[in-house]
């Protein structure tokens, strides 16, 4: 494929603008670029086959399954963006004033109560653009609420080493010392473990449940109890919230502040990596810590931006990734109360029975009832057979699908982590199941030609490493 | 409507090959005092009705034909195709592209991506984006913390939110902020002299400023270099098509807010934050990154790259936690940046600054209006307000006009290519009746 | 396996030469390149850091992965090898050759490992 770069010739350009009505003005020389940045030159025809090319060489919820355990990879509906689209939407400027606003502001509120109600939460902020952004403003939260009582020896923060990458790399970024606790042998939090772990440093817990190899810990309420009665807070990383939405609340088990992702169980598309929305809920004792700008009621009956007394401050500029938040609310509004609960449902029906076909030949590495996924490892195939996780899913991709997510979490050997969603259908959990399996025959009857995928890609295996020992970060003119 | 396809047969049929008799034995491992009886929230709705309720949601906000307002968020125009192209479904649904043999669309348009931005900096590496403008600032910050070196020199002359946002991270990472003061509606120099040591990480520019004024970037860039400090700049991407490019200015690190490039206002997001560097501090940036390579035919290809700086992999020891960044965002800037090309970028830059300077020599020429600081500005001007700023924005919104934001005492006044001469001077004579009614 | 008599080595694969009695440089082992895979950076200190024998002070990264490299002698860094910043890949090709610090005024150290005892350990690894 050519770059856009490839396709520029001199003098191309599109007609946007109509010429200056007014007297032009000039830049003093010594303020001036020294030469035009080398954009490309192209007409909209060229723009627009580009991207046409470009678009057959991506994978998208619309072209097929995409079971990425933890990434929730549901069908993102239309009206959804329809909706987001809407001039009395993106028309408006942030600083405009609240009397102006009341639509966004009807958005943000009705949003905030309905995903409190969800999670058992008191209050939200929608500022963070991200689930990470989400940790990081949780985190900041609980050492700003430990500062504020005085305790800022509380400096420790509890993670499983199962947990998501993103969560020990929040907590350090707010400060903390990230103490890591080892899972039991059913990849749960080990007790013992935990309870050596506390002590008048502790800050907190992070902790998703279902946790990351999608089984929901039994032990949550003990677990949120010892790190209570050790004078910490519990924080949970709502990634996995397709599986309990409507069933069980964050907040009942025990959890002070939660951090949604928008772009999973909600439904809002992840765009090849963004924008998401991260927001932060807590209960009512840490609502004073929450960001700046907090969408709320005013004492007239209309909706205004609060400012939290003791506020962490501001994540980033504004309130959020507002049109993110107005698919969200879009299809919360869809569901309704007796929707959220059946996607939790369907999502953990469809996972056991997926996994229990799966389980015909792989090895499950919890096979017992899961939530909405499952880890398959391939340990056992990669010593007997030599073929891996990676050669697998490379397998997968020659199949013209997206296979799941690999390597993770790190305490699986060669894993595979499974998450089908609730919105794919019976029949296409057959056809994966016949392809997997499938794919499990010819790696032992044929280990080498896994080695070789993918062969039916666009493009083969790639050259990481000359990639990382060298890197092109950018296409290089001629001179 | 849940968006389930399975049929209750269907449900039926799994539950049987699962093994359980219902649903709800598959949640037994949830303690059942703990299982919600029932969700206090609105009965599920049909397509037609939702759709009806947002829209009339949509219409309890007013949208200006004519704004005059930035402070962070610019009103610019999108051309059609950016708008078509970046709602591609493929696009729009895609996850991150980790498995690049079948994303090779999505690597290459961020690969492009980060050319632009390069193009647009001066600089040598751009990553994949960061959420905007502000935490971009933020981990610029992180970028040049050195154990010896903790301070962090921002000017005054920022957007308030930026350094807000500057101010939050830095109570995570352990870095001291400090504010260069303002004089003249730039940054003091002769004061950030005094302030510079050898703990200074960095000193933080933005250009143009909050006001709007063109800063001397190059002397603070000298003045910082000199403590042995690193220097970041804060942009705005139509000016940087006209601007010196930060590089040339002597900035090790620049970042900006990229939604003036194709994102409409959205009442704050989602936008753009884009981070570019200098090849000796490409490790040093946070989020993903893109780069070409060939497969294993020698056929070029892209994939991410210089991975072992992030979360996913150095856990509690990555530098920054960023995970999903605002990536159809940056495709949307590719988009824009590309069907504007550098002449008609340039074009929208040099309209914005014409039309700011014809509005400013109208409304300055009004009593009451004088404009606050003198010196070159860009699109942005501040001026004095003959009576309370808000009496004036309630005139003008009486004519569908969002005027200047309230700042200091007086009115940020902003305008764009989308701002037409009649508009100008209707915005002009609405002044002036404002004018005569103060007084 | 490729493992000099004339070394010293750690548990946690790496090597080393003294130079004098106060003065050494580390490395890692043939076998901690082959483990790690090809190696793509090295995040390596500055001179006149100090490094505590046991403590970390370095990590490499292959592609996907990072590990911590261990210092087995306190002292002072005297040198560090800049040339394994544009060519890591001499660390898988010439372990041995490629240095990574260089330590003076060494006041400590752990208890090192001869070429047998290491050759040991490393078959037992390999075993397991």
């Amino acid at each position: 494929m050519q770059l856009i770069f490839e396709r520029s010739r001199a003098g191309r350009s599109c007609s946007i603008l109509p010429a200056c009505d007014v007297e032009k003005t000039a830049l003093p020389e010594t303020m001036k670029r020294a030469s035009a940045p080398r954009l490309p030159m192209v007409s909209e025809i060229d723009l627009s086959r580009h991207y046409t090319e470009l678009e057959k060489h991506v994978h998208g919820v619309n072209d097929g399954f995409y079971p990425l355990g933890s990434c929730t990879m549901k069908y993102n509906p239309q009206i959804d963006e329809e909706i987001a689209a809407l001039p009395g939407f993106t028309g408006v400027h942030p600083l405009q004033p609240m009397d102006t606003v009341q639509g966004s502001l009807e958005v943000l509120v009705t949003a905030k109560t309905m995903l409190c109600e969800i999670t058992g939460m008191d209050d939200m902020t929608f500022q963070p653009a991200a689930g990470a952004h989400g940790e990081l403003t949780g985190m900041l939260m609980i050492k700003a609420y430990h500062q504020s009582k005085g305790n800022t020896e509380r400096n420790k923060m509890i993670v499983p080493d199962a947990a998501h990458g993103t969560n020990p790399a929040s907590a350090a970024m707010a400060g903390f010392t990230v103490i890591n606790v080892a899972s039991n042998e059913k990849g749960c939090v080990d007790l013992d473990q935990l309870r050596k772990a506390v002590g008048p440093d502790t800050a907190g817990l992070m902790l998703t449940n279902p946790n990351t190899v999608g089984i929901f810990d039994e032990n949550i309420l003990e677990i949120t109890k010892i790190i209570h009665e050790a004078g910490g807070l519990n924080y949970y990383d709502g990634a996995n919230l397709n599986a309990i939405m409507g069933i069980v609340r964050p907040g009942d088990m025990g959890f002070d502040v939660v951090h949604l992702n928008l772009h999973k169980s909600f439904a809002t598309p992840h765009g090849g990596g963004g924008p998401g929305s991260g927001p932060v809920g807590c209960k009512a004792f840490l609502a004073p810590f929450l960001p700046l700008n907090n969408p709320a009621f005013s004492a007239d009956g209309t909706y205004c931006l609060s400012q939290p007394e003791q506020t962490i401050g501001s994540v980033k500029a504004f309130y959020g990734n507002f049109l993110v938040v107005v698919k969200a609310f879009t299809y919360l509004l869809t569901l309704g109360a007796e929707g959220v609960p059946e996607v939790a449902r369907n999502a953990v029906l469809n996972a056991n029975y997926l996994r229990v076909l799966l389980s015909k030949k792989y090895d499950i590495a919890f096979n017992e009832i899961c939530m909405h996924e499952f880890v398959m490892s391939l340990s056992r195939m990669h010593r007997e057979n030599g073929v891996s996780a990676m050669d697998i899913a490379k397998a997968i991709l020659d199949n013209g699908m997206h296979p799941p997510t690999m390597y993770f979490p790190m305490i699986v050997e060669e894993a595979l982590m499974v998450e089908p969603t609730e919105t794919e259908s019976k029949e296409t959990l057959d056809k994966v199941a016949e392809i997997y399996l499938g794919i499990y025959d010819q790696a032992i009857t044929n280990p080498q030609s896994l080695h070789d995928a993918p062969l039916t890609t666009p493009v083969r295996r790639l050259d990481e490493v000359g990639a990382a020992r060298n890197p092109r970060v950018r296409y290089q003119f001629e001179s | 409507m849940s968006y389930i396809p399975s049929s209750q047969q269907e449900r039926q049929e799994m539950l049987q090959t699962v093994g359980v008799a219902a649903m709800d034995n598959l949640f037994a491992v949830v303690p059942s005092a703990l299982q919600i009886k029932q969700l206090n929230l609105p009965s599920a709705k049909s397509e037609l009705e939702v759709s009806r309720m947002m829209r009339k949601i949509a219409g309890k906000n007013r949208v200006f034909s004519s704004i005059f307002r930035g402070a962070g968020a610019y009103h610019h125009y999108i051309p059609a195709i950016v708008k078509s192209i970046t709602a591609k479904e493929s696009f729009l649904t895609a996850y991150t592209p980790y498995q690049a043999e079948i994303s090779q669309g999505i690597l290459q348009s961020i690969f492009e991506y980060q050319t632009m931005i390069c193009e647009l900096t001066g600089m040598d590496v751009s990553n994949a984006s960061i959420y905007d403008g502000a935490s971009a600032a933020a981990e610029a910050m992180t970028m040049c913390h050195e154990r010896k070196r903790d301070r962090v020199l921002i000017s005054a002359t920022v957007l308030p939110m930026v350094i807000q946002t500057v101010q939050t991270y830095c109570n995570g990472n352990d870095m001291t902020v400090e504010l260069i003061p303002e004089k003249s509606g730039v940054t003091d120099i002769e004061a950030l002299e005094t302030m510079l040591n050898d703990k200074t990480a960095c000193v933080y520019l933005q250009q143009p400023n909050y006001f709007g004024m063109l800063e001397a970037a190059e002397k603070v860039g000298e003045a910082a270099h000199r403590a042995g400090a690193k220097f970041v700049m804060g942009i705005n991407p139509i000016a940087a098509a006209v601007l010196k490019t930060p590089r040339d200015c002597g900035a090790d690190i620049a970042v900006g807010e990229g939604q003036p490039l194709g994102m409409p206002l959205s009442f704050g997001g989602p936008y753009l934050g884009f981070m570019a560097t200098n090849t000796a501090m490409t490790r040093r940036l946070p989020g993903r990154i893109v780069g070409e390579t060939v497969d294993i035919e020698g056929k070029r290809a892209f994939v991410l790259t210089l991975q072992a700086r992030e979360q996913h992999i150095r856990r509690e020891k990555a530098s920054s936690n960023v995970c999903s960044n605002q990536a159809l965002c940056a495709m949307t800037a590719s988009v824009y940046c590309s069907a504007m090309g550098p002449s008609g970028l340039q074009e929208v830059a040099n309209q914005c600054h014409a039309k700011a300077h014809y509005a400013a020599r109208q409304i300055s020429a009004i009593p009451g209006f004088a404009l606050r600081n003198q010196g070159e500005f860009f699109h942005e001007f501040l001026t004095e307000t003959p009576c309370r700023a808000e009496t004036v924005l309630a005139k003008l919104a009486e004519k569908d006009i969002l005027g200047g934001y309230p700042v200091s005492n007086g009115i940020l006044w902003c305008v764009t290519e989308m701002n037409s001469k009649a508009q100008i001077d209707a915005l002009t004579t609405a002044l002036k009746e404002v004018s005569l009614a103060c007084n | 396996m490729n493992i000099p008599q004339n070394l010293s080595y750690t548990k946690s694969h790496e090597w080393v030469l003294f130079l004098n009695e106060t003065t050494a440089r580390v490395g890692i082992t043939d076998t901690a390149q082959q483990l790690l895979g090809d190696l793509v950076y090295i995040n390596l200190p500055e001179v006149g850091d100090s490094v505590v024998s046991g403590d970390t002070f370095s990590d490499v990264e292959s592609v996907k992965a990072v590990s911590d490299i261990y210092s087995p002698v306190t002292g002072e860094i005297s040198a560090v090898n800049e040339e394994l910043k544009d060519a890591p890949q001499k660390m898988n090709t010439a372990p041995y050759d490629s240095w990574l610090i260089e330590v003076k005024n060494i006041t400590g150290q752990e208890k090192l490992l001869t070429a047998e005892q290491y050759a040991k350990i490393c078959a037992e690894e390999e075993a397991h």
